[in-house]
């Protein structure tokens, strides 16, 4: 026993075990239809304490054939489910949100013994953390009609979820709260190395009275989650890992029409100004690379500095890290636990070798670390080179890169620099400073003056390759639903046919004197051919005369478009929505004083009758009248979370989107996505209808007289299928928006998969006059949300 | 000076008067949210157990400045309560409390037992707790304390001119009665509940280490808010500014509401994990308290027999 001037001289904490016992079972099944199922291949595999290197249990390797017993289990349930009132499910969901909170201790250990994170985090953070997801979804789900008032909703069916291990109790309540409030039945999958707490939730979920087959856990490894991911009965995946696994999962869902959610990597920055909150940015440090040892998709794993406090800032740094407390994760004194397998020690090691073999400066947190588990010192890289792997690859542990700035747009194209766009932190008290800088960020959550908060109603997810889709708050719920009909005002074609004038009688609709016009592209604002030199023709809709000759564009043009779309998109994003609105306003106006030659244009290609192409045109002028007044209504919302920050979720532009125009409606069907993809802020690559190209074509005179500035939209013409490769492989384009058959959507869902760009088609059956096709949920589809915290105090 | 920041660093030397800086007082900013989770971290995570527990609350008693300030106090009672500082567990004799506090009037009463004895004697001065006096009042008072024997002055700063945007004022009345303490050491009380925002509190103990205090005190314990662990926080974080710019190192006293052992261990953690570790020793922490010292006798009572303990069985302060 120490004695106390023993232990005062050190100032030693001593330990402080968490001494409550959870007992495992030695052996657990699948849980399909309520019930324990050994697995069909008879298979199991040992889950471990990360912290000890010794097994906790055996656990089920479920397998495709297990998967498929899953799903059936879950068809059947989700019909159980469904025929369940509103109320009942808000019910039943609030009392898995109860359950949890009584059996919190045993949850939080669970985690602690199977994850490696420090007790006081599994206690105080993530199981609290999963009750609230499940109050807040039992609060929705019997308000899924007035949550989404003009649009009428439904469930989705059987959703198929796989989650990581870094977070796996929370994780598990992100994905299964919003997908049972929606309605929706699960297949579960836990992470290969940290089954445990979803399998004491099977217990929770029989016990609170869920009906059979509405949530369904099949445990095992990768191939088990490819098998829920491949399997045709799931309607939806969503997933939460690493980028890698993301685009495995979203090449193997391509062209199926599975919807998909992925929150996958980051490389987060964090920008700490010079008139920081000196002592909370170092803090915030800690708590954004060291919490849960680093393995935080969001984990902010580059800091970028201002280079006048820098040296002043690591200094404290160190010091501060040097307090952190490394060891045993059921210590409730414990800051830092066990990495959670040896395959991420490895890994973790792997970098930190790049890291000094490429030149950048390491530093550990003098600690001693335990002898067995898997350990990593809290570690920071100084003079790091933004060449260097470790700024650029996610390294998912306590490794800190540091950067240093000068200006605040340097400092944010430091933080863009990167593929991910999942979280970033601006450390200022110039509020000003902090909102300008936190709309640049091109990231899914910004944190002002903090890090790593997360709630149930504020949204949470990635930009760029940090995936798509959103957790939490209203946008997190949507993405377990889907549209049944949609009840905004449209009129329809035969009512737009009866209030169209007639035929124009002071201007002759066909010219006497015909001058051969050639069409053109527009690219950068100027008129342009094709660079490759070909074309095709487009003859009258009779066959008997060709009405033009045009330019079919290639991979090149598409580069230069793509190029002049994302040049002028940072010249754009600072319009205001005011002005986009006028600008589609004047678009209105001219394409309306020019209604009766775009309707001889259109009946010309088409075919269709003078009254039919009149009626598309007027119903175009009405779009494009529409979306100038949505591009200063679609709006965001103020969510009302657990911690006393002020939380906004905004809607922002994706960036340069790519717009395949339909062969159906060749001017509505392009207006109906140009003219929402432009409402929203995005700059645009549009291909023009294959077929019918030249409403298109003449559109340019229209753009041209409507103050769009150059790069802005940019219009191609071509063969949807040549071109179609080159835009979804291109990794400056965001969105990709395509048309035609279903092969076409798989091509693009693939194909994307270089950048996981979000991929939009025309609706199943396109009819581009219906009310679907206009409204709230096209803004939506060309919008990113962003969730931006900012602190409270005095 | 003729020292180099490197030796004062370690060194131990005594704060001195520095001169007036006002520059220095709004150079660091401060996040309310940050500073409330950085505490809530702090005092959930640093719990010491069983034999540490013992050894930190035995480390706990010798840091306090038993207290009273009372109208109602009598030599008789101060007497009491001073015989109790010195011998504080009888299971441990060795053990006693850093200082006895007692209002001015009752220096020479503390001083009949407490002369010769390691425990101190502190006074409250300069019109304790409002400050509302005029300085010369306020010097002559700290000069009568210090003659009659007090080891400590524990003033109070004239939120009067703080919150007024007279800091030069402020620094004034502290330097002076710095320099009427001698060899007398000065706690700075800033009466952090009184100060409206967080940012306030950076100011005055700026200030109050500018103008040679020895120690910043949060509270009078005739206000509420007392002793914050959120008031305290930013005052550790001044000390750790101040001393990594001039190498002096000031004390930090948190006073008023601490009343259980577990509180005491909190404060005890929120300075190890803040300041360096030999802050955590009455030269340079100390508790401001009256009924805390009982609670911790209890618990060291049942840490060492694992019985629950009686106030009846305590001797009364």
């Amino acid at each position: 026993m120490k004695t106390p001037s023993a232990i005062m001289a050190r100032l030693d904490y001593g330990p402080n075990p968490e001494t409550t016992k959870v007992h495992f079972k030695p052996i657990y099944d699948l849980f399909i239809n309520n019930e324990w199922a050994p697995p069909i291949s008879g298979k199991y595999y040992d889950t471990i304490n990360p912290a000890a290197g010794k097994a906790l249990a055996k656990i089920a390797w479920g397998n495709e054939l297990d998967i498929d017993r899953a799903v059936k289990a879950a068809q059947e349930g989700f019909k159980t489910w469904k025929s369940y009132s509103p109320s009942e499910r808000s019910r039943l969901i609030f009392a898995l949100a109860r359950i949890i909170q009584e059996r919190s201790r045993e949850l939080a250990i669970a985690e602690t013994l199977n994850n490696g994170k420090p007790i006081r985090e599994s206690r105080d953070i993530d199981i609290p953390l999963a009750a609230r997801h499940f109050f807040y979804h039992a609060g929705w789900a019997d308000k899924l009609e007035s949550a989404f008032a003009d649009i009428t909703i439904a469930p989705l069916g059987v959703v198929g979820q796989i989650i990581p291990w870094n977070f796996p109790f929370l994780m598990l309540a992100w994905k299964v709260a919003p997908a049972l409030a929606a309605g929706n039945a699960v297949i579960l999958k836990p992470a290969e190395t940290t089954p445990l707490t979803a399998l004491l939730f099977a217990d929770i979920c029989r016990d609170a009275g869920l009906p059979p087959g509405t949530v369904n856990i099949v445990t095992g490894h990768g191939d088990t989650g490819a098998a829920l991911a491949n399997h045709p009965g799931v309607a939806k995946i969503a997933f939460t890992g690493s980028t890698e696994v993301g685009k495995l999962i979203r090449k193997a869902t391509a062209g199926s029409g599975k919807k998909l959610s992925l929150e996958l990597g980051g490389k987060s920055p964090t920008i700490i100004f010079e008139d920081a909150p000196l002592y909370q940015a170092v803090e915030g440090i800690v708590d954004s690379i060291f919490f849960n040892q680093g393995q935080v998709c969001c984990a902010g794993s580059r800091l970028l500095l201002e280079e006048s406090i820098a040296p002043k800032f690591i200094e404290l740094l160190k010091d501060r890290m040097a307090k952190i407390r490394v060891g045993d994760p059921m210590d409730k004194n414990t800051d830092m636990g066990a990495i959670n397998s040896q395959d991420q020690l490895d890994k973790i090691r792997h970098y930190a070798k790049i890291g000094q073999d490429e030149g950048a400066c390491l530093w550990q947190a003098p600690c001693e670390l335990p002898k067995q588990g898997f350990f990593f010192p809290p570690t920071i890289f100084t003079e790091v080179q933004t060449t260097h792997t470790i700024v650029q690859e996610e390294i998912f542990g306590p490794v800190l890169s540091i950067l240093t700035f000068r200006t605040v747009n340097e400092a944010v194209e430091l933080a863009n620099n990167t593929p991910y766009g999942l979280a970033a932190s601006v450390w200022t008290k110039d509020v000003s400073k902090m909102v300008a800088v936190s709309r640049t960020l091109k990231a899914g959550t910004v944190w002002g003056n903090g890090t790593n908060k997360f709630d149930a109603a504020a949204e949470f997810g990635g930009h760029k390759e940090s995936g798509f889709g959103r957790e939490g708050g209203l946008q997190g719920l949507w993405e377990y639903l889907q549209v049944q009909s949609s009840k905004s005002e449209v009129r329809s074609l035969d009512e737009i046919y009866r209030n169209a004038s007639p035929q124009p009688a002071t201007r002759n609709p066909q010219p006497a004197t015909h001058v051969w016009k050639t069409p053109k592209m527009l690219i950068g604002g100027k008129q342009v051919r094709t660079e490759s030199g070909r074309y095709y023709k487009i003859n009258a809709a009779n066959g008997q005369k060709l009405l033009a000759d045009v330019n079919q564009g290639s991979r090149k043009d598409i580069r230069d478009a793509v190029e002049a779309a994302h040049a002028a998109l940072p010249g754009w994003s600072k319009t205001t929505a005011y002005n986009r609105g006028q600008i589609l306003y004047r678009m209105a106006e001219m394409l309306s004083s020019r209604a009766s030659e775009f309707a001889h244009a259109i009946a010309a290609q088409t075919g269709s009758s003078w009254e039919d192409a009149a009626g598309e045109v007027s119903l175009t002028i009405q779009r494009l009248l529409h979306y100038a007044g949505w591009s200063d209504k679609y709006t965001g919302s103020v969510n009302p979370v657990t911690q006393t920050d002020f939380n906004i979720t905004y809607p922002e532009a994706v960036g340069v989107v790519a717009l395949f125009a339909p062969n159906t409606r060749p001017l509505l069907g392009l207006i109906s996505k140009l003219a929402p993809a432009f409402a929203a802020g995005n700059t645009s690559v549009v291909v023009a209808s294959e077929q019918f190209p030249l409403s298109a074509t003449d559109f340019i005179e229209i753009l041209d007289s409507s103050d769009v500035p150059a790069g802005v939209i940019n219009i191609i013409t071509g063969l949807h299928e040549e071109l179609l490769p080159t835009v979804a492989e291109h990794r400056a384009v965001g969105l990709i928006d395509v048309s035609g058959p279903a092969a076409r959507v798989k091509i693009a869902e693939e194909l994307s998969i270089s950048n996981l760009k979000r991929v939009y088609h025309d609706p199943e059956m396109p009819d581009w006059t219906s009310p679907e096709a206009q409204g709230r949920l096209w803004m939506r589809r060309y919008l990113e949300f962003k969730t931006v915290w900012i602190t409270s105090g005095f | 000076m003729g020292v180099t920041q490197e030796s004062l660093l370690l060194t131990n030397a005594r704060n001195v008067i520095h001169s007036f800086d006002p520059n220095l007082l709004t150079q660091l900013r401060i996040d309310a949210t940050g500073i409330g989770l950085r505490v809530e971290k702090i005092s959930k995570t640093r719990a010491p157990k069983k034999e540490h527990q013992a050894a930190w609350l035995e480390a706990a008693i010798g840091l306090i400045d038993l207290t009273t300030l009372e109208g109602s106090d009598t030599d008789e009672r101060v007497n009491r309560l001073a015989h109790k500082a010195v011998r504080p567990w009888r299971a441990q004799p060795a053990i006693h409390a850093a200082a006895l506090c007692v209002y001015g009037n009752l220096v020479p009463q503390a001083k009949k037992f407490l002369d010769g004895s390691p425990v101190k004697i502190a006074a409250v001065s300069t019109s304790f707790p409002h400050g509302q006096t005029p300085l010369a009042i306020k010097i002559q008072e700290t000069k009568a304390l210090v003659a009659a024997g007090a080891d400590e002055i524990d003033m109070v700063i004239s939120r009067n001119a703080l919150l007024r945007g007279d800091h030069y004022k402020v620094y004034e009345e502290i330097a002076e009665t710095r320099e009427a303490c001698g060899d007398a050491h000065l706690k700075v009380i800033l009466e952090t509940g009184e100060l409206s925002e967080f940012r306030q509190i950076w100011i005055a103990s700026e200030i109050a280490m500018q103008a040679g205090a020895d120690f910043i005190k949060t509270s009078t314990g005739k206000i509420q808010p007392a002793a914050t662990l959120e008031a305290g926080l930013i005052m550790l974080q001044a000390i750790d500014q101040f001393h990594r710019r001039t190498g002096y190192k000031i004390g930090f006293k948190p006073a008023g509401g601490i009343r259980s052992a577990k509180q005491a261990l909190t404060w005890m953690a929120l300075v190890q994990e803040t300041l360096a570790d030999d802050w955590v020793a009455p030269r340079l922490l100390r508790l401001g308290a009256s009924s805390l010292l009982d609670d911790i006798i209890r618990q060291l009572h049942h840490l060492k027999t694992g019985q629950y303990e009686s106030y009846d069985y305590i001797p009364k302060g």
